[in-house]
């Protein structure tokens, strides 16, 4: 059942020894989760909200990234509609510059943004065209920032994705420096207001007194970006995605960075600690542990229900970052879950011996699964609950196993005190829900 | 406003599409191969490609959706597809066992010049296809056509690689099924079983993506149109296609290869095309009509009359694709709906010519596009300059019906946010009824929420 080419991408925790690999190319023929570069860029810059962003390229690239992202705007809504070149064949044959060229001017006459991001495709990889001429022209024209983002699918997965995006904030950061600084003041790096969470951390830093000069990308707006190099700290979460970007702005505007993590008590708590101290202030700190304090007032005790019922619970993971991956092993443990599999899309090495430093032993730890191997792994374990996304959903549902979705698609903010609250909630409704016993008692006599 | 941006008045526009009534051929290929038993789709591509699909699929269906890739890179983007797809095959055979991988090309794969015949011939000397098992493949370049296409092309490919005549002839009907809905399909087959006509329905998704939550996850369920039966259908006597958009050219094919002639009708989707099918399948099959379909029509009948004053002249909207939206234009002009927008992605002089024979007596200030430009964003634009009664498409006019405050019927694929598609039919007359309750309670629930005080009735 499992390729033999696999074996070093699968770790039995506590009876295997090998260093688990991460990172490399999905065999071919596999049913792989993952998906390509191109989507990697595409959902890390779509949350900027009153951009355009115009996919150059055959109508599929913009018809399935068009609004699949629970990222919510406090503003403009531009970014939810679906803008494309919608190349044909004779664009093919004798290029598509020119398209490019009258889709952006018809597009920035009429909607007026902010800034424009321009995103390649396979094709026009293949086919050549020279998307950065382009962009600059009509930049010229028009004085708005029109980005290329050369992200072609072939490229490689969605991490190799994320470094084009970061490299594309790149360019519109320090492009402005009109926006109003209070004394204490970082960037959001890397979370992308899915449900709302952007706004439960804002008003946490409000709280303790430092100013969000800017989010990147969620519920971004292009003139915080724009101003995003005088911030003092950069804050980053999933550093899959946003790692680039901070070493990036370290190296070219001098700005310090730290990782962190929002999701669980834990790491929740040690991400407004490590802020605060960062400022030297020991107001800021105990404003940080003030707000810790009551936060956590308030929500242990209803933990502690769900800590009992939840005792026997067995949960398998598989989501696209580590990072993401990490939390999840330490906030199901809060909560009295066994972690018993735990797989991502894009970890590496690294990440994988972190991986293995908290789970139990017995834990299957797995890189770039596919569904054949995760049920497997379900079976072998009997898991009865399921954290992943939308293609993992269908197949969790079908095993009987309770499920939460922690992608893309979650309706419940996550993150913070408010989101692992949320979270207990979500894990005990879904495992407990009466419809499981009709699938172990499927047949009624 | 989630689309404040949309004007009334409408733009110029050359190259760029907003918010498009069409994806792309190689989803249509997924979907087709999904509908034939034991048979894995295998995206030739990069790693992004299947994802989507596979993505959009599960989030219509909600069902698992199994498809593997070639996982192009860099060099093989250079170098060409042929050592990826080779070692595909063997880790498919392995790993997944299906009975037949049907591969469908991309953009990318079909712009580098891949020969896909030659690679599977290929695959074959380096003894990489284990016996009695196929590799098929259609060429679907994103670039040309829609999603519309790639389902008939993958249609297409299934016929030429598998259809066989031989002497012995069958007195079967081969039913082509458009792009519809495994409940539709489930209700074709239980139309046909009724008339006791005898068979073949290609493809089939209902029983592969519908099926029953029983612990077990199975990644080739029981249904599908099985390869003996694709194989047979070169035996039979006739052929009847729903839906020219996604079955003429397999029909054609058939015909050409077999010799088996066919007939196109519509999707039965509402009265008069339902009339039509089982007339169809009635007079090739010889069989009669049996009185279970009459009372179903009966009641069909009785259902439209009891309400007949709630449709009168109702202004309706529509985006989605050809083989469906005609037959459901006509099936509101039969409830005496008024169709004055319709958009769709797809081209084809068909649609044109439909909506022609359709609308300009009836309808005469109707407007509809296809093909280039003929986007949500037009559709939006019309409705602004003159509102609607109702909208029916996919989910992704959830946004206009909420700007405009519309009531919203969805139909179509893909329908992301609501169940039912699995569950009830649209098509033959039981499923002309149960749409017909749809866009009632969608037009009376708004009409109870939104009329004044007084007019608030007990009884309508």
């Amino acid at each position: 059942m499992f390729l033999q080419k696999r074996r070093r991408q699968i770790f039995v925790n506590g009876v295997d020894s090998f260093d688990l690999i991460g990172g490399i190319p999905s065999l071919a023929g596999s049913v792989s989760q993952r998906a390509c570069s191109f989507c990697g860029a595409r959902v890390v810059l779509y949350p900027i909200t009153d951009a355009l962003h115009v996919v150059h390229g055959p109508i599929g690239c913009a018809a399935y990234t068009w609004d699949i992202r629970g990222s919510m705007s406090s503003g403009s809504e531009l970014y939810r509609n679906s803008f494309s070149t919608d190349l044909r064949e004779k664009h093919i044959v004798f290029g598509g510059e020119e398209r490019l060229y009258i889709t952006l001017m018809e597009l920035i006459n009429q909607y007026s943004p902010s800034a424009v991001f321009v995103y390649s495709t396979c094709i026009v990889g293949v086919i050549g065209d020279d998307i950065q001429s382009v962009c600059s022209e009509v930049n010229k024209i028009k004085c708005i920032p029109v980005i290329p983002v050369m992200v072609e699918g072939f490229l490689g997965t969605k991490k190799d994705g994320y470094k084009i995006a970061c490299d594309a904030i790149m360019n519109l950061i320090g492009t402005d420096a009109t926006k109003k600084l209070s004394l204490y003041n970082i960037n959001i790096l890397g979370d992308f207001n899915l449900a709302g969470e952007l706004w439960i951390l804002a008003g946490y830093y409000k709280k303790i007194g430092i100013q969000v000069l800017s989010s990147v990308t969620g519920d971004g707006k292009v003139k915080d970006i724009q101003n995003a190099h005088r911030a003092a700290l950069n804050v980053v979460q999933c550093s899959g995605s946003m790692m680039r970007l901070a070493k990036k702005m370290k190296e070219k505007y001098n700005i310090p960075f730290i990782k962190v993590s929002y999701f669980g008590v834990e790491d929740m708590s040690i991400a407004l600690y490590d802020v605060a101290n960062f400022f030297q202030d020991e107001k800021l700190v105990e404003n940080a542990r003030v707000l810790v304090k009551n936060e956590l007032k308030n929500l242990l005790p209803s933990l502690e229900f769900y800590r009992r019922a939840l005792f026997k619970t067995k949960a398998a993971i598989y989501v696209g970052g580590a990072f993401k991956a990490i939390s999840l092993v330490k906030a199901l443990k809060l909560i009295g879950v066994k972690v018993v599999i735990v797989g991502t899309q894009t970890g590496n090495v690294d990440d994988y011996k972190l991986l293995k430093s908290i789970c139990d032993d017995g834990c299957i730890i797995v890189d770039d699964s596919n569904p054949v191997e995760l049920s497997e792994f379900i079976k072998l374990t009997k898991a009865n609950l399921f954290i992943g996304g939308v293609k993992e959903r269908a197949i969790a549902y079908k095993l009987g196993l309770g499920f939460c979705d922690h992608n893309h698609e979650r309706k419940l903010a996550l993150a913070g005190y408010e989101g692992m609250a949320n979270f207990a909630k979500e894990v005990y409704e879904t495992v407990n829900s009466p419809v499981w016993q009709f699938v172990r008692q499927y047949k009624v006599l | 406003m989630l689309l404040r941006h949309t004007t009334e008045k409408e733009i110029d526009r050359k190259a760029l599409t907003i918010n498009p009534v069409k994806t792309c051929q190689p989803i249509g290929a997924m979907y087709a191969a999904l509908g034939v038993h034991r048979c894995l789709p295998h995206s030739h591509g990069s790693q992004g490609c299947c994802s989507y699909h596979r993505s959009m699929l599960t989030r219509h269906f909600k069902e698992p959706i199994l498809s593997s890739t070639s996982s192009f890179s860099e060099g093989a983007s250079v170098f060409g597809g042929s050592s990826n797809l080779i070692s595909a095959i063997d880790t498919i055979f392995t790993v997944y066992d299906p009975d037949v991988i049907a591969v469908h090309t991309t953009c990318l794969s079909e712009t580098i010049g891949d020969d896909m015949a030659q690679i599977i011939s290929k695959a074959k000397e380096e003894e990489k296809i284990p016996k009695n098992k196929t590799v098929i493949y259609c060429n679907t370049p994103s670039y040309i056509g829609t999603h519309i296409t790639g389902y008939s092309n993958q249609l297409s490919a299934f016929v030429n690689f598998f259809s066989i005549s031989t002497p012995k002839k069958r007195n079967v009907v081969n039913l082509v099924a458009g792009w519809m809905e495994p409940s539709d399909m489930r209700e074709i087959k239980r139309i046909s079983r009724i008339m006791e006509a005898r068979t073949i329905l290609f493809p089939d998704m209902s029983d592969v993506l519908d099926t029953p939550l029983n612990g077990k996850f199975e990644m080739y369920p029981s249904g599908g149109a099985t390869i003996q039966e694709i194989t047979a259908i070169g035996d039979s006597k006739f052929t009847i296609g729903l839906g020219a958009y996604s079955t003429e050219n397999a029909c054609v094919k058939l015909e050409n290869k077999c010799k088996v002639r066919f007939e196109i009708v519509e999707i039965p989707i509402g009265l008069k095309a339902t009339d039509r099918f089982v007339i169809s399948l009635s007079r090739h099959a010889n069989v009669p009509i049996p009185d279970i379909l009459t009372e179903e029509r009966g009641r069909l009948v009785d259902l439209i009359a009891d309400n007949s004053k709630y449709f009168y002249k109702k202004r309706v909207a529509l985006f989605g694709d050809p083989d469906t939206l005609i037959p459901l234009i006509e099936f509101l002009l039969t409830l005496d709906m008024k169709p004055v927008y319709v958009v769709t992605g797809t081209a084809g002089n068909h649609f044109n010519r439909s909506m022609q024979e359709l609308l300009s007596e009836k309808v005469s200030e109707a407007k509809y596009k296809s093909g280039e430009c003929a986007d949500m964003f037009q559709l939006h634009q019309w409705i602004k300059q003159k509102s609607v009664d109702l909208l029916i498409g996919n989910t992704y006019g959830k946004y206009i019906a909420r700007d405009e405050n519309i009531p919203f019927v969805r139909f179509g694929f893909p329908v992301t946010d609501r169940p039912g598609n699995n569950y009830f039919p649209h098509v033959g007359y039981v499923g002309a009824s149960n749409l017909v309750i749809k866009i009632l309670e969608k037009i009376l629930d708004h009409k109870d929420r939104t009329c004044h005080e007084s007019k608030v009735e007990f009884q309508m």
